[in-house]
């Protein structure tokens, strides 16, 4: 259940991005989400990929500095209110979300949320019991 | 001709050498009875203070080194007892010991004596009002130009450093003639008087004394043009003293060295051979009349040479040329002396190994400004943002503690910083000096 982020470190320079979105396609890898943390001198790439030890491998070949982090994915409804009933379960049960992002899935009615919590397996436990759909790796990766 | 001390200044050449002669053998003497670690120095190389009865024997002394000086700190390097040093300063140190100096009360009369002479060479005078916007404290600037203007008689004003709108209008207000202070600090205050509402007219500067850190002539043009003064380029060490080891006349043509106090030499920075008069090298000083810490055959890491020629004010005291250089890759970033390995050993306690970085030196607005490029590795990268954040904020922090200045942290990508095959170029220093 907990799905493999890679975050790639990135000066604040330009082309950066291109650079790493243009390595990954050339490598036949495919980004189904992403987000960025951006600060004054440099940004967090955080991606969503359907081979994530390949991209990690190729970028970090390729002179960027890599890391894997372990996120869950849920899915929601997508009507207003959707993402509060999931945000409250976790709320409820005192799990800390670090961020999250969202995109929105071929299923339709579906909304995906990408969550980095403090306690993952706790967090996957919670939000099953109340049956809020968690993904597994399997199906985010083919997304 | 303003001299301070015409018998000194003006002596012949035959007079200054027996004058030399006389205080180095008294002094090495001293040293010898009082400082075991140059007792041991010398011992080491065969060398008695009876050995030593001319200038021609200054060679065969041995060398004294900053690291000496750190090895012995705080207090192993002085030659009069403790309650005998009336005062302590110290300067910037490197690798977080500072150099200690100590000072008997004939010290800071010396001191008094050779800053009166520096002074008077920028023709301050019991008339004058002297600004001593140098920084007051452990550094020996502000309280080096103060007692030497005391020792003219002129009206001191004590105002230490920053605060530059109080600098400028204590400057019209108390009828400022004289100015001492870092020449950037000048530029600065120069350049804030239009902000202040002043005109330079309404000012009554004649002069300044400007030193603790290189300058080009153009800086020197700017700052005498600007202010409406002449710009007298000074020269010292807390080492050998403080300020007032050596300054320029009117002539503005050489720094004078106050030799009757300090003995100046060059060498080969590598084989430590000493060069002939006109030759660039490092600048050695050997004190003769200093007792609380006096030093024999100190490496300034300064490159100058020396001219003995008489100089057209009339002084016979020989004359230094601008220092060009460092024989060290050390900098002087705002008055403070930093080393680039020191960066490499903070990265180092911080678990990083061989890291890479780059010092990137500059001057905005006449401050000086310093960076520091750490490039990521796979060791300090997190997913968080603010892990990272929290990594800069610790290098910049040990920066501080370590170098004792700011400097902003900037973490680069991997591979971004030049590599080289021989000694990594870890400075890039964009002043125009």
């Amino acid at each position: 259940m907990l799905v493999n982020q890679i975050s790639v470190f990135l000066e604040n320079k330009s082309g950066r991005l291109a650079e790493v979105t243009k390595i990954l396609g050339a490598n036949d890898i495919d980004i189904s989400a992403l987000s960025i943390a951006d600060t004054t001198d440099f940004g967090i790439l955080r991606l969503i990929v359907n081979k994530p030890e390949k991209a990690e491998g190729i970028l970090k070949e390729n002179g960027f500095t890599v890391s894997c982090t372990n996120v869950i994915a849920i899915a929601v409804e997508d009507k207003p209110g959707g993402l509060s009933a999931a945000l409250d379960i976790l709320e409820g049960s005192s799990i800390g979300i670090e961020y999250m992002y969202a995109f929105v899935g071929k299923t339709t009615n579906e909304a995906l949320v990408i969550l980095r919590v403090e306690d993952p397996q706790r967090a996957i436990k919670e939000l099953s019991n109340s049956n809020i759909k968690v993904l597994s790796s399997e199906m985010v990766y083919k997304l | 001709m303003q001299y301070w001390n015409p018998t000194y200044e003006c002596m012949t050449r035959e007079e200054m050498q027996r004058v030399q002669t006389e205080r180095l053998i008294n002094t090495v003497k001293k040293i010898y009875h009082n400082v075991p670690f140059f007792r041991d120095k010398m011992q080491k190389k065969g060398i008695e203070p009876c050995d030593i009865k001319s200038l021609e024997d200054l060679k065969n002394l041995p060398f004294t080194y900053k690291q000496d000086l750190r090895d012995t700190y705080p207090y192993g390097l002085f030659s009069a007892p403790l309650s005998d040093i009336v005062r302590l300063h110290a300067s910037s140190g490197t690798t977080g010991k500072q150099i200690v100096v100590g000072y008997t009360r004939r010290d800071i009369d010396t001191w008094a004596e050779v800053m009166a002479r520096t002074l008077a060479n920028a023709g301050a005078t019991k008339e004058s009002f002297v600004q001593v916007a140098y920084g007051y404290g452990l550094f020996t600037g502000g309280l080096g130009a103060h007692y030497g203007a005391e020792r003219i008689g002129a009206s001191v004003i004590p105002i230490s450093g920053g605060n530059t709108k109080r600098q400028l209008q204590i400057m019209k207000d108390f009828g400022t003639t004289i100015l001492a202070c870092t020449p950037s600090y000048a530029l600065y205050l120069a350049e804030e008087l239009a902000e202040a509402g002043i005109k330079k007219e309404d000012l009554k500067l004649k002069a300044g004394v400007f030193g603790a850190e290189p300058w080009s002539s153009n800086m020197r043009k700017e700052i005498e043009e600007r202010l409406g003064i002449i710009a007298i380029d000074i020269y010292g060490l807390s080492e050998i003293i403080g300020p007032g080891v050596a300054t320029e006349c009117h002539c503005q043509n050489g720094l004078h060295v106050q030799e009757d106090h300090f003995i100046p030499e060059i060498i080969n920075p590598d084989t430590e051979e000493v060069l002939p008069p006109g030759t660039k090298g490092e600048l050695v000083f050997t004190t003769i009349t200093k007792e609380g810490m006096p030093l024999i055959r100190y490496r300034t890491r300064d490159i100058s040479s020396l001219n003995y020629d008489k100089c057209e004010c009339g002084r016979t005291l020989v004359r230094m040329s601008k220092v060009s250089g460092r024989s060290d890759d050390m900098l002087i970033i705002r008055g403070v002396n930093v080393f680039p390995s020191q960066i490499e050993s903070v990265l180092l306690e911080m678990g990083e190994t061989a890291p890479h970085y780059l010092l990137i030196v500059d001057r905005i607005e006449n401050l000086d400004t310093l960076e520091v490029w750490v490039e990521m590795t796979q060791g300090m990268f997190s997913d968080e943002v603010k892990k990272i954040e929290d990594l800069e904020r610790k290098i910049k922090k040990e920066i501080e503690n370590t170098l004792g200045i700011n400097a902003k942290v900037k973490l680069v990508e991997p591979k971004t910083i030049e590599r080289s095959e021989g000694k990594a170029k870890r400075v890039i220093d964009k002043r125009k000096i």
